[in-house]
């Protein structure tokens, strides 16, 4: 089994595939966080119908499988004459995605700061913007790290569902290259040793950042 | 802006396969967060009370489980398993695929809810007189039950949306599966992906549904 057909060659094809998934992963956390950030002050500022409006909005994307959203989206795009790439779609599927579920933890984040410490800020003269970027982000930072960190190891875990629109990542050079040498289980075994490389040290270090934070 | 003519009537037309297709990924959903409840109590447990080597196999199970995607689980039950000559079918592949994922996930949420009950308990049963296999089963799993039920059903909807995945394994049976079958027939692929999209959406919110229902009428006291 393991005196191998796989080359040098297929290793470095699969290493391009795991690029695919790290931009993949870095364009749609930045878009989702940005997004995210944006619609959590949203929901946790605007009163009533406005804030339920946008959380109805986001939980049909978190309500419907994102392999049925990539599918859409790749079907949409021309229709409306975009022409724009699978892999522009993927990040944009996929940042959206990201913003439903960043909403909900920036959101978390913001009401965790109390109100009294808010007013405290108003009344020494602070604006609303500054009461929001030194006062509550930091607060707010320290709630909603752990849960962004799983976020972002979501993404980049979803990003291998990208390949059904032929984004050529991590998973889709695998399955080429088991196409090819007839290898599944080897091959299939190196690419999850590249996803869990990835992973595993940042989620650790998401956990340990969560325990010294609770500590103080 | 759009020239493009939308054609929704062989949606309609094929919408009785397509709630056919709704129950097969309900019955996949169930199935999988099922068999993931039992492994991850046993995970659970092997972590917290198990000797060196079971507590050793728990932590990679989990660990693997969680840090490698959904997707490529089931593409190692599909594919993989060939190599040692188990050659499962794709619904079964999609079924291990996502039961393994889910059970690695409920593992960690056991464990946290295994610490919320306290030590006390265990050994006020045991001194009743109760076996410890029956402390477990009386007293602490149903307590368990009651702390966990929320991430469950949580885990439980994940389970329908990954279903959907069911599609890269050549599934044609459940509502993913169904849909493709009709779209490489006619192309209609937007047509057809919006209602399979509100079919998603409606199940994953009557299940939601039901489970609150269910907790009402269990955890009335």
């Amino acid at each position: 089994m393991f005196n191998a057909t796989v080359s040098w060659h297929d290793i470095v094809f699969m290493l391009r595939g795991a690029g695919m998934t790290l931009m993949l992963t870095f364009w749609s956390v930045l878009g989702g966080t940005v997004l995210g950030t944006v619609f959590g002050v949203l929901r946790a500022s605007a009163p009533g119908w406005p804030s339920a409006a946008v959380g109805a909005l986001f939980d049909v994307f978190r309500s419907i499988p994102l392999l049925i959203q990539i599918i859409l989206a790749n079907a949409f795009a021309p229709m409306v004459g975009l022409d724009i790439s699978a892999f522009a779609v993927a990040c944009v599927v996929l940042a959206i995605y990201g913003a439903a579920y960043c909403t909900e933890i920036v959101r978390a984040g913001v009401l965790a700061v109390p109100q009294a410490t808010r007013r405290a800020a108003r009344s020494l003269g602070m604006s609303w913007w500054d009461d929001l970027i030194a006062i509550v982000f930091p607060i707010a930072l320290r709630v909603g790290l752990p849960g962004w960190i799983g976020l972002a190891l979501g993404l980049m875990k979803d990003s291998s569902l990208v390949l059904w629109i032929g984004v050529i990542e991590l998973l889709r050079s695998s399955q080429i290259v088991v196409t090819r040498t007839q290898e599944p289980l080897l091959v299939l075994a190196i690419a999850g040793a590249i996803y869990f490389a990835i992973s595993f040290p940042i989620g650790r270090a998401g956990a340990w950042l969560e325990r010294r934070w609770q500590d103080q | 802006m759009v020239n493009y003519s939308f054609h929704w009537r062989p949606v309609f037309e094929a919408l009785p396969d397509m709630l056919w297709g709704c129950l097969v990924t309900i019955e996949i959903a169930v199935l999988s967060t099922a068999i993931g409840i039992v492994f991850g109590v046993a995970l659970a447990l092997a972590r917290t009370s198990g000797g060196k080597i079971a507590s050793g196999f728990a932590l990679s199970w989990i660990e693997f489980g969680r840090n490698t995607p959904g997707l490529f689980q089931i593409y190692l039950a599909y594919f993989g398993l060939g190599s040692f000559g188990l050659h499962l079918n794709s619904y079964a592949a999609l079924t291990a695929g996502i039961a393994f994922n889910n059970a690695s996930y409920l593992a960690e949420t056991f464990r946290g809810g295994l610490r919320a009950i306290p030590v006390t308990q265990t050994r006020a049963a045991r001194s009743l007189g109760m076996s410890a296999p029956e402390a477990f089963r009386l007293v602490v799993l149903p307590q368990l039950f009651r702390v966990v039920y929320y991430p469950i059903t949580n885990q439980m909807i994940f389970s329908v949306l990954m279903t959907a995945l069911g599609l890269t394994v050549g599934l044609d049976t459940d509502l993913a599966g169904v849909t493709q079958r009709f779209n490489v027939l006619t192309y209609r692929t937007f047509e057809y992906f919006t209602v399979a999209a509100v079919l998603y959406y409606l199940i994953a919110k009557v299940l939601m549904l039901a489970a609150r229902l269910a907790a009402w009428r269990l955890f009335r006291y």
